[in-house]
């Protein structure tokens, strides 16, 4: 019996981690998760008395029992009553939460700052203070994921929670992470930390998160953001100071390495196939991927400028117009890189080609 | 029954005779009686809430388990879009303007609605609104699919399902400001001799704020999405940041009117209740005055809280904590509601008919809601909550088991007036059970899938989800296959039920519509009710001699 007993109830507390919050590793998620954990309490005791109160009418004050109605319908001692002590039980509960309000949005002083923008659909982290720079893509594979017709291969662990590259921190660090997006409304969130902040295009937020332990820490994208809305995980790796250090040494030597040398001499097909990664990074969430573009966004298939002179082509690319932005912020060899590509691609055929130096020159 | 009563019924039967000359088309299509008027809501309803339950069962199906076994993931948030589009303006909203429309005029003593040929323009609205909604599903691109909060930039993107959604709310918006300033100016109007506003049913009162929030809030809603149509084909800006535009702009105004539209669903509810719980406790509401005012408290306070949609978007922490106070704030009225709804009850005799059992199931869930929305009003709590499937339990607590339970509760109260046949009180009482049962088997687990982390509107899943996920999709199945049952039960009562029904079935009824035959005729109430039946009702419901104004 004490087996059966047993068995039934392991999976249950197995469960019982599912069950609330996931384990806090940030004195903001401490305090919120206290916060919860005191409003359940005085939940449940206002829940008891009141249902209480409840059912025993229901079992006593019946018809069926002989109970004779008492047509009373007003007491004002117990309507101000009713009235006022919830108002009180209220201000006790606000009076904890603004505090953690207060502190929550305090992004002060922070050590580190990183800049998290939104994409549909993935994150892209830019670490302000170390030029390290990088895009955070689900690695979850297709088969995985998608099982119609009963194919689909086994799934691993942290399905629909990995990336290729998690934003790594340090541990006991204020971190601020400021928050964009590139396309439509995302959200980063991260509950390990008390953390959930949109991202928002055209605007820049903040919300910072201090973590306590070293280890790995998964949420995800929280504001619909299209089709692939699901499939947005936010990664953070938390290491020691030394590991960080390493690793943002690590990194900054490898950007170092695949910048573009600005002696390099470019064929026309290196740039068109460097061209390409650029619009796939810049560009398609508005004109698209095969160039046809959407909605006011114009289709670059036949279109007058790309197929007119190069230079108002770069022009446009450089200082912008309208809902176009200027792209000034790109390098010479990505505008020259970029140019080329959507000259010589999704049909159109001009066959011309631009380089880095036309482009240095042309922004003087 | 009583004389009175009988005076009531030989003029009614000259009209039931005129009634056999109008050919179905001319009773049906060119309506302007509120009783017929108030079926074809009621219908119009319930066939919107079985393509919103068929579309919430879509989804839960792809939700059983993880990874996507029957839809694209674009698919799928065209599911949740316009299941919540359907479920609110299609379903819920025409029910209760439905009931209106049916029993205001018989409970306040008026012969039909003010204005009996708009009544018939309000309701013609919404088929064609709900048949462009449909269509949207087999344009390019497909429906809308941005959630049925409809937030730009990404319903800017979407195709041009989007449009028709938007003509659709602009139908449906149209439709509710006409029924609105119709129970408006019945309510304020043509009340019977001796029934002044306080002394109206509750159901009565419930309504008339209803309305009233209505015509301040749909015109915002139909400028929020006006806006967003120029902005889609007339490049405009207002939400647009590439062009200058503010998206945060479009939440607040979005809120602005989604915020009350959440009490839109709740106080014609609590107007039910209102009803039901003193007939079968056979005593008089309690606190009726006060229940007047948090109804009103709480219509003016939904307007001030919209902000607490928003606790993510990023403002100051002085705004944070303003909504979150004023948030707090309305689980005061809320909350006087409920207890004199349990003072109602207690020291009373009570029965429990099918409508006092959802009555009750009404009470306790919608606490279990109330409840939950206080933990989401503390912003910090809602950092961890907001966008995950606590909001989609919180939410469905109060719409299903609040809106939709009080919906049922009204339908079997007053089926044997409508149809004049008593429903099998059995299958009723299985119903509520039914109903109740997997209704917290479906949501309950989501408040836990919430705390766990698991965000909304996502069509895929890590497997710390899965059997939580599992068991709301077993719930939700087999609360659907209930609402069937509910749709026999009903067809059942039309034809014949289990019998002939009293003009008043119920024991503790007291309102006007238990004066009048069951069925209630074609017409009532053409000449108003005289003063001794109206205070006769009155004094039963404690509403003369002893109370005081
Ligand atoms: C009767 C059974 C019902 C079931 C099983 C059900 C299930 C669901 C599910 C699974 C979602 C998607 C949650 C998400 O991914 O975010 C959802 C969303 C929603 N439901 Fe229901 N629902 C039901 C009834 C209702 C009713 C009666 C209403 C009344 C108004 C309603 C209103 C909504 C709304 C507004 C949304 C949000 C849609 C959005 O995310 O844009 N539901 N429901
Ligand atoms: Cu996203």
């Amino acid at each position: 019996m004490r087996r059966l007993a047993l068995a039934l109830m392991l999976p249950a507390i197995a469960k019982a981690g599912e069950m609330n919050f996931p384990p806090a590793q940030s004195a903001i998620a401490h305090e919120i998760t206290n916060l919860h954990t005191l409003l359940m309490w005085v939940i449940l005791v206002i829940f008891l008395l009141v249902f209480g109160v409840m059912f025993y009418a229901i079992l006593k004050h019946r018809k069926s029992l002989g109970h004779a109605a008492k047509p009373f319908h007003e007491n004002t001692t117990v309507e101000i009553l009713w009235t006022v002590i919830p108002a009180l039980i209220l201000i006790a509960m606000a009076w904890p939460a603004a505090r953690v309000v207060i502190a929550q949005k305090d992004t002060r002083d922070s050590e580190i700052t990183i800049k998290a923008t939104g994409y549909q659909w993935f994150w892209g982290y830019k670490y302000l203070d170390h030029g390290v720079d990088f895009k955070s893509r689900l690695t979850t594979n297709r088969n995985q994921i998608e099982e119609y017709k009963g194919k689909g291969s086994p799934k691993g662990e942290h399905y629909l929670l990995e990336v290729d590259e998690p934003l790594v921190v340090p541990v006991g660090k204020k971190i601020r992470i400021l928050t964009t997006s590139n396309d439509v409304i995302h959200s980063w969130a991260m509950p390990a930390f008390g953390v959930k902040q949109d991202a928002i295009p055209g605007f820049i937020r903040d919300t910072w998160f201090k973590a306590e332990n070293t280890g790995t820490f998964r949420g995800q994208c929280s504001e619909l953001c299209g089709k692939d809305h699901g499939f947005m995980p936010v990664v953070v790796k938390v290491v020691t100071d030394k590991e960080f250090q390493d690793w943002v040494g690590k990194k900054q030597a490898e950007a170092k390495a695949a910048s573009d040398d600005p002696n390099k001499k470019w064929t026309k097909d290196e740039l068109i196939a460097r061209g390409r990664s650029v619009y796939e990074g810049n560009c398609f969430a508005c004109h698209k991927a095969d160039g046809k573009g959407s909605g006011p966004y114009p289709s670059l298939v036949g279109s007058k400028i790309v197929l007119g002179p190069i230079a108002d082509h770069l022009g446009m690319v450089l200082k912008g117009k309208n809902a176009m932005p200027a792209w000034s912020a790109l390098s010479d060899t990505e505008i020259a890189a970029v140019v080329t590509y959507e000259r010589n691609s999704f049909g159109n055929t001009v066959g011309d080609a631009l380089f880095p130096a036309d482009v240095k020159a042309a922004r003087k | 029954m009583t004389t009175a009563n009988d005076a009531l019924h030989a003029p009614s039967h000259d009209h039931a005779h005129e009634e056999h000359h109008v050919s179905f088309v001319q009773r049906w299509f060119y309506a302007t009686n509120h009783k017929d008027i108030g079926t074809l809501y009621l219908w119009f309803a319930f066939s919107m809430f079985i393509t919103g339950g068929i579309m919430a069962l879509c989804i839960r199906a792809e939700l059983f388990q993880p990874g996507l076994q029957f839809w694209q993931p674009d698919f799928f948030n065209q599911l949740t879009t316009l299941h919540g589009v359907i479920m609110v303006f299609g379903a819920i909203m025409p029910a209760f303007t439905g009931l209106a429309n049916w029993m205001l005029p018989l409970m306040i003593g008026a012969p039909d609605m003010a204005f009996a040929r708009m009544n018939n323009w309000s309701f013609w609205l919404l088929p064609p609104a709900a048949a462009l909604l449909m269509i949207s599903f087999f344009v390019p691109g497909g429906a809308a699919a941005g959630g049925w909060t409809l937030y730009p930039p990404l319903s800017i993107q979407a195709g041009m399902g989007m449009d028709l959604a938007i003509f659709a709310i602009h139908l449906l918006g149209l439709s509710s400001i006409m029924g609105s300033i119709n129970i408006v100016t019945t309510v304020l109007n043509i009340r019977a001799p001796g029934m002044t506003m306080l002394k109206m049913p509750l159901f009565g009162w419930t309504m008339l704020i209803t309305a009233y929030l209505l015509i301040a809030v749909a015109p915002v809603l139909a400028g929020a999405v006006t806006m967003l149509l120029t902005d889609r084909h007339f490049d405009t800006h207002f939400f647009k940041a590439v062009g200058g535009g503010d998206p945060v702009l479009f939440q607040h105004i979005f809120w602005f009117f989604g915020h009350p539209e959440v009490y839109i669903m709740a106080l014609p509810a609590f107007g039910i209740v209102s009803q039901i719980i003193p007939t079968f406790a056979r005593k008089p509401l309690f606190g009726y005055v006060s229940m007047v005012y948090a109804t009103c408290s709480i219509a003016i306070l939904s307007f001030m809280v919209w902000g607490h949609h928003m606790f993510a978007v990023g403002m100051p922490a002085s705004t944070q904590l303003f909504f979150m106070f004023l948030t707090m704030l309305i689980a005061v009225p809320t909350g006087v509601k409920v207890f004199n709804w349990i003072a109602t009850m207690w020291q009373g005799s009570m029965t429990f008919e099918t409508p006092m059992l959802f009555s009750i199931g009404f009470v306790c869930l919608f606490t279990v809601g109330g409840f939950s929305g206080l933990i989401l009003a503390i912003a910090p709590v809602d950092t961890q909550m907001q966008d995950t499937y606590y909001v989609v339990a919180h939410f469905h607590y109060v719409l299903v088991a609040g809106a939709l339970f009080s919906l049922f509760g009204a339908t079997y109260y007053w089926l044997p007036k409508w149809t004049g046949y008593m429903y099998h009180e059995g299958r009723g009482q299985f119903h509520f059970w039914w109903s109740m049962i997997w209704f917290n088997v479906t949501f309950f687990p989501m408040h836990f899938l919430g705390l766990a982390g698991m965000p909304r509107r996502i069509p895929d899943y890590n497997m710390q989800f899965t059997d939580f996920n599992a068991m709301a999709t077993v719930g939700a199945f087999c609360f659907g296959l209930g609402q069937i049952f509910f749709l026999f039960n009903v067809i059942h009562t039309i034809r014949g039920g289990v019998g002939k029904a009293p003009a008043s079935p119920w024991e503790g009824a007291n309102t006007l519509e238990w004066e009048v035959a069951s069925p209630a005729p074609h017409h009532t109430w053409e000449t108003p009710p005289s003063l001794e039946i109206v205070e006769k009702g009155l004094k039963a419901q404690g509403l003369l001699g002893d109370h005081h104004e």
